[in-house]
């Protein structure tokens, strides 16, 4: 700390990214804006976190039967997780609207946030499927003994015990969301990346890019927190007195 | 034996896992009210066989009768099928997530479709019988070892199966723990409930099963009254793997 503020070039960093003046001007610009990151996160959120099950169940189905779904899933998976997100994002953005069909929505954010969904539902739909097959088949087993359709002991017996297991990397999933809300910026709307990169090119000072910063910053740790403490609340009430803790 | 009974019969069961014939073709009959035990060293294909007879395995070969019905045969529902027929497992397989009373209640619940209040009246119920009422708010992980499989038993019971199939259900325990479960399976056994238990506990066996079969290699050996096959066995294989057992002390 005293190093960089003691060496030479100090000041001058200090006026461009950490510019009192600056700082408080893009506070009236730049969280209104952030509202509309939050907004897509959470929309997209809830459809990733249906989608992917939907996808990691189907790759999961038995029997020759259903071969068509679980090949479709994995191909689901292999297309989305392969291809960048950016470009997704273009393709859809772009590419869709300019195909003017009838019944099909316009909207920028709309097409924005469905590559985001896409996109993400391919990743969480693998950290869902890790959970799953780290469920020991004896769980599978004493379910089925008992009766329980393969359905119903996903429902009651497998997923529960999935879910609880991929928690902390499922929030790395949804962190990576939150960051890459600003990618929809590409086909227009402005939320807060947008917003500072205009409050940027009026003053060429780069202090709203580290309110941004910020303002993503402030928007994981309660999040991180949260899960931690959904993780250690589970262990404790599953195991004698909190177990090592 | 009565050849008409509606109780259990095997016959000429094969069941392969890649290359390795696990079972090479068994014959079993098991009559309602009877309590027969698999004894034979591991690797014999004691589990296996009674994974084939609950259809949680798919046979290779024969069949298997249930109550008159050929439940082996392709198109049978398994879910229904295992409905009726229960299995306690070595290892407890306990749902970690749920409660006891929870564990107890999913499948009347869900597969026969009590009503909650039933539900809970009936596992309850059995929970006392077999002293773990007190145990009914608790997760399995914070049971001793011979709590969580008397809580299986109870969750396996409160389907009210017509068979009861046992798989080394004392393995897994810590010698002092056996004893609480082997009472309950005796108690079991005395209010007339058809088990099929593979054990190593051999006094136990020849203290509680009406028959015993010497499994050896996926091959029925030697079955007979426990009197009989723990004291005259015939079978050379039968004679060898008892006197080993002997010198171990565990008989």
């Amino acid at each position: 700390m005293l190093v960089v503020s003691n060496s030479p070039g100090w000041p001058e960093v200090k006026r461009q990214f950490f510019n009192r003046e600056f700082f408080g001007d893009s506070l009236h610009t730049v969280p209104s804006a952030f509202l509309l990151n939050v907004k897509i996160f959470i929309v997209a959120e809830v459809f990733i976190l249906a989608l992917a099950l939907v996808i990691a169940v189907m790759r999961g189905l038995p029997g020759p039967v259903f071969f068509p779904l679980r090949a479709l899933a994995v191909v689901y998976a292999d297309l989305f997780r392969g291809v960048p997100t950016i470009l997704v994002i273009y393709l859809l953005g772009f590419g869709v609207p300019a195909l003017q069909l009838s019944g099909v929505p316009k909207g920028e954010l709309f097409w924005g946030t469905t590559a985001l969904v896409l996109v993400y539902s391919a990743y969480v739909s693998e950290v869902y499927r890790a959970g799953i097959e780290s469920v020991h088949p004896s769980q599978n087993a004493a379910a089925r003994s008992l009766g329980l359709s393969h359905a119903k002991t996903l429902r009651f017996v497998i997923l529960p015990q999935a879910v609880r297991r991929v928690i902390p990397p499922l929030l790395n999933d949804f962190i990576g969301l939150q960051k890459d809300t600003a990618l929809v910026a590409l086909l227009g709307p402005v939320e807060a990346f947008r917003q500072a990169q205009i409050d940027v090119a009026s003053d060429f000072n780069y202090t709203p890019y580290v309110v941004t910063a910020l303002l993503f910053i402030l928007l994981t740790i309660p999040l991180a927190r949260f899960t931690d403490w959904l993780v250690v609340r589970d262990r404790r009430r599953q195991l004698a007195l909190g177990g090592a803790r | 034996m009565n050849t008409a009974s509606p109780g259990l019969r095997i016959e000429d069961l094969h069941k392969s896992f890649g290359h390795h014939e696990v079972l090479k073709g068994i014959d079993l009959e098991l009559a309602p009210h009877e309590v027969v035990c698999l004894i034979g060293a591991s690797g014999s294909g004691k589990s296996t066989l009674l994974r084939c007879v609950n259809l949680l395995e798919p046979i290779d070969a024969g069949r298997i009768e249930f109550l008159g019905e050929e439940i082996s045969a392709p198109g049978v529902d398994g879910n229904r099928v295992r409905r009726t027929i229960g299995i306690v497992f070595q290892s407890f397989n306990l749902f970690p997530h749920m409660t006891v009373l929870r564990n107890v209640t999913l499948a009347p619940r869900n597969v026969l479709k009590v009503p909650a209040e039933q539900a809970e009246r009936e596992a309850e119920e059995l929970l006392r019988r077999f002293g773990l009422l007190e145990k009914k708010d608790e997760y399995p992980d914070r049971l001793s070892g011979g709590q969580q499989q008397r809580a299986a038993i109870v969750r396996a019971l409160a389907m009210k199966p017509n068979l009861m199939l046992l798989d080394e259900v004392t393995s897994a325990l810590d010698p002092e723990l056996v004893a609480e479960v082997l009472q309950v399976i005796r108690e079991l056994a005395e209010s007339g409930m058809t088990m099929l238990i593979a054990t190593h506990e051999m006094s136990f066996a020849r203290d509680i099963a009406n028959r015993v079969c010497f499994l050896d290699d996926g091959v029925l050996l030697e079955e007979g009254p426990p009197e009989e096959i723990f004291s005259a066995p015939k079978n050379p294989r039968t004679q060898q793997f008892l006197e080993r057992i002997i010198q171990a002390g565990r008989l």
